[in-house]
């Protein structure tokens, strides 16, 4: 096997990344101009993404710098909305934690929402790839995607000008991952943990620095587990 | 206007701590194994964190003032329906971009 399967995987990859050029796109694009608009540099903002490489964190941070909270809350909100990551990171172990150290630094660098949602799922339908396999197949989601992250960040806050809300642009990460969820929702455990997390992150909105989200998705993964553990997968 | 100084230390200090969220598992577990209670409960991450995540920009979006639009969750629904009886993420996708562009065509 080996090196034709990792390079099928990786191409594989690349097929499944490219439709997030998409998603991603627009909200880079839309980072830069909200970026310039704040009086940050090209240099800054482009900073920002090569760096962070988090579009919600980076939104957040933007946001409450323009609002003049103190450092330590921004830095505190923005890493609070990433928490989530510390998830994603915990759950690609299994999958991942066989491969070489600075590869799983790589993978944590290149860590973002729609990387780890095709990736996941990925991995769920071939569980018993090796590991070298899926991080081929890793590499190969986020190749495609990152270069349009950090250049349409640098482009938008080089044109700096408003792009019209009417194009409904921010409702392409919602569709993009619903359509990625709705077909993992294949059992009964999987189906309660998500109604379960939607119900309470709607409830706990009122809670601070976006941790209804973590709540949240404690108790729907605690449901799921729940539900598996009685009843089998 | 944002100053210069703060600008750079919260790109920097941001960089780090969100490497380090997302390096704590894959960097410093690696391949020891994981108790089988941890795993059935990882199985659920991606089914929980991520609608968490979209459930308030469709029910609250930004875009409309933070109220809710018939029109988005009627598109975030038929994404749902399709995507979950086809299978199909594209088909899912095409399904709530097409409500989208006919909400806002029409009158």
């Amino acid at each position: 096997m080996a090196q034709s399967d990792v390079m099928s995987s990786f191409w594989r990859g690349v097929r499944h990344g490219v439709p997030f050029i998409l998603v991603v796109g627009p909200f880079a694009l839309l980072f830069g101009v909200i970026a310039a608009e704040a009086g940050l540099h090209v240099t800054e903002a482009l900073a920002f993404s090569v760096v962070v490489i988090a579009g919600a964190a980076q939104f957040t941070a933007l946001q409450l710098m323009g609002e003049n909270a103190p450092t330590w809350v921004v830095l505190l909100s923005a890493l609070a909305v990433n928490l989530r990551m510390v998830m994603y990171s915990a759950s690609l172990t299994p999958h991942l934690g066989g491969i070489a150290l600075w590869k799983r630094g790589l993978v944590a660098y290149f860590l973002v929402d729609q990387a780890y949602a095709v990736s996941i799922l990925e991995y769920e339908r071939d569980p018993d790839a090796s590991p070298a396999v899926k991080f081929a197949y890793f590499i190969g989601v986020v190749l495609p995607i990152v270069p349009f992250w950090y250049g349409l960040t640098a482009a938008g806050a080089l044109v700096g000008a408003a792009i019209p809300p009417e194009l409904g642009l921010d409702f392409a990460l919602p569709i993009a991952f619903i359509a990625m969820i709705a077909p993992a929702l294949r059992t009964n455990a999987h189906r309660a943990a998500a109604t379960v997390s939607v119900i309470l992150v709607l409830c706990l909105t009122w809670i601070p620095f976006n941790l209804g989200l973590i709540i949240a998705a404690l108790g729907g993964m605690a449901t799921g587990a729940e539900i598996e553990r009685r009843y089998g997968l | 206007m944002i100053e210069q100084t703060e600008i750079w230390f919260v790109i920097v200090a941001l960089g780090i701590g969100s490497f380090l969220l997302r390096f704590l598992f894959l960097g410093f577990i690696g391949d020891r194994p994981m108790p089988p209670w941890l795993l059935r409960h990882l199985r659920y991450t991606a089914v929980t964190v991520l609608p968490a995540l979209v459930a308030p920009l469709v029910v609250w979006p930004a875009a409309n003032g933070g109220e809710t639009d018939p029109m988005r969750v009627l598109a975030a629904a038929a994404t749902l329906f399709i995507g979950f009886w086809t299978k199909n993420v594209i088909a899912a996708m095409g399904s709530g971009a097409a409500v989208l562009l006919v909400a806002h065509y029409l009158p």
